[in-house]
């Protein structure tokens, strides 16, 4: 049986694909022309409408220490529609530092049906580290119909290494939902001060993966700073996906696959706490095939939601 | 749109080859539309270099730039700890050699005294000072300038025309501690491209006091380049940060080379 997440994120995908507005902002499941066909591989059909395009790593809400241009959502979704984005993974601020992360969550799926119906996909907050977090897992699964959910481990207070962070992963697994991990939002040496938050070490995620087979986990914000080529290699060998919106360097994008292949790494810009343009000129940076381009855009964000197979 | 990079480190990406390095920059480079690069600084960094090291360094710039005259500019890279040495490459590199400009990094902080005759004989050449400067939140290098320093020096150089390299790192402290140093402009290279940079910069000093760069080949070009084409600011204000202003900074030391400009 394909399950509500699946459908859910192949359904948007397809969508955008169709160029066709979502009901619910992606929170309706429906039957994909993927799962029609039997088959998805990411590269380009004969569909028509819009090129589909995925950035997997946005926000909403209000950053604690400065005033963002496009912090407003629809500043933010004019901006992606802008540059053709067809589908945004939007996470929330207010999963920092809030407490009643039921709020913070159901704040965000309104804000994605107000202002970016079809448009943007709500990912909720979740912090392992408060009373009763298993229940905002849970309301995120079923009273929000989420299909994904954001970690910030830097931001409360917990490493990969503790048992909380394999306990959450379980219990994401167990619910069906894909796990985004940041590994960091803001340059260490830019922080206010009051606000410090040290980047998430994944040395130790490799060991931590094979207590939890079948997850699906992205890495945000990370290949500014997870840069060894051996971790990087055997995380992707174990499903996790990346993004590109801290990656660096002179033609990185082009670098990074080489040492990485084309099938983990996804599209992703960090806006609004990101100039939106800084990711999207990286396409252009490197020398990229149409079919990397394809995958990066959009294949691999859709594949990325197909569980993996027994 | 011309676009104009201030700031570029090339050694590192063919490793041996400084000519084919610098060639491997300008060709990425070319894919955004860059048309002319800044570079310093060669593959054997050390954060308080010798006399040799310097030589060394400014000789793998001029073998580079001396392959690419139309597309490359070097500054020479200085260590004011060691004021003879510095002079002696001031004048072998700018004022008998092809370079236009001077890169100071991390060896001291530029507030010091010792900066004075290396300023002082800028400005005779004509030639402005690139100053690397942060303020890390986790705390400097020993040598580490912070704008504060570079506001201090511009006080003493009213002369001098002198530029905040990465504008701090943190670029809301950095765009107001050199708010009332005319004779400093920012660069906006080498920092993540965090939102609202270009615009604070604006609106604070002008347009005209912003100069872009990469500080590729660490940075990525594009995701500096959003800083601008990203930023809310007029086409007009875009065309000088990306260019303008920086031509208009080298304007003298490229004239005086007989360089066209």
């Amino acid at each position: 049986m394909t399950s509500p997440t699946r459908r859910t994120f192949l359904q948007t995908g397809a969508a955008s694909l169709a160029g066709a507005a979502l009901v619910g902002a992606g929170t309706s499941p429906s039957t994909t022309a993927a799962e029609t066909s039997g088959k998805d591989d990411g590269k380009p059909g004969g569909e028509k409408g819009p090129a589909p395009f995925i950035d997997t790593n946005v926000h909403l809400g209000h950053w604690p220490a400065r005033h963002l241009p496009l912090g407003k959502p629809a500043d933010l979704t004019a901006k992606l529609r802008e540059h053709g984005v067809t589908q945004a993974w939007a996470g929330t601020f207010e999963g920092l530092l809030h407490k009643d992360l039921a709020a913070a969550n159901y704040r965000l799926k309104k804000a994605c049906e107000v202002h970016g119906a079809g448009l943007l996909v709500p990912v909720g907050a979740i912090n392992p580290t408060l009373p009763a977090w298993k229940e905002d897992l849970k309301r995120c699964r079923e009273d929000f119909d989420f299909s994904m959910i954001r970690l910030y481990p830097g931001y409360h207070g917990y490493a990969v290494e503790q048992p909380l962070f394999l306990e959450t992963l379980k219990q994401a697994r167990e619910v069906e939902l894909t796990v985004q991990v940041v590994v960091r939002l803001e340059d260490v040496r830019t922080q206010s001060p009051l606000l410090r938050a040290p980047d998430l070490d994944v040395t130790p995620l490799p060991g931590l993966l094979k207590k939890v087979p079948g997850i699906r986990l992205q890495l945000l914000n990370a290949l500014r700073t997870v840069k060894n080529p051996l971790l990087l290699q055997r995380l992707a060998a174990m499903g996790v996906h990346f993004e590109i919106a801290m990656l660096e360097g002179a033609a990185g994008l082009e670098n990074l696959l080489n040492g990485l292949g084309i099938k983990n790494v996804c599209f992703g810009s960090h806006a609004p706490f990101f100039y939106f343009e800084s990711a999207l000129l990286k396409l252009k940076e490197s020398l990229l095939t149409e079919e990397q381009l394809t995958f990066l855009r959009d294949g691999n964000a859709r594949n990325f939601f197909i569980p993996p197979q027994p | 749109m011309t676009i104009w990079d201030l700031h570029c480190h090339f050694a590192r990406l063919v490793p041996g080859s400084p000519v084919k390095s610098l060639e491997r920059l300008i060709e990425i480079g070319n894919r955004l539309g860059i048309e002319k690069f800044c570079v310093y600084m060669g593959s054997n960094w050390e954060y308080d270099p010798s006399p040799e090291n310097l030589r060394n360094q400014n000789d793998e710039v001029l073998e580079a730039i001396g392959a690419f005259p139309g597309q490359a500019f070097g500054f020479v890279y200085l260590n004011p700890k060691d004021v003879e040495a510095s002079l002696d490459e001031l004048n072998r590199c700018v004022a008998d050699g092809p370079m236009v400009g001077i890169k100071l990094w991390v060896a001291q902080r530029c507030n010091h005294r010792n900066l004075d005759p290396i300023v002082e004989r800028a400005v005779e050449l004509d030639v402005g000072i690139f100053q690397h400067t942060w303020l890390k939140a986790g705390g400097n290098l020993p040598g580490e300038s912070t704008p504060a320093d570079l506001a201090e020096l511009a006080d003493r150089h009213p002369d001098a025309r002198l530029i905040c390299g990465h504008t701090g790192g943190d670029f809301e402290l950095g765009i107001r501690a050199v708010k009332h140093s005319p004779n400093v402009h920012i660069g906006i290279a080498g920092s993540d491209p965090t939102a609202g940079f270009t615009e604070m910069a604006v609106r604070e000093l002008g347009a005209d006091r912003v100069i872009w760069g990469s500080d590729a080949s660490g940075r990525s070009f594009a995701s500096q380049l959003g800083k601008v084409v990203g930023a809310q600011v007029d086409e007009a204000a875009q065309e000088k940060i990306l260019h303008t202003n920086l031509r208009q900074w080298l304007a003298p030391a490229l004239k005086a080379k007989g360089r066209d400009i």
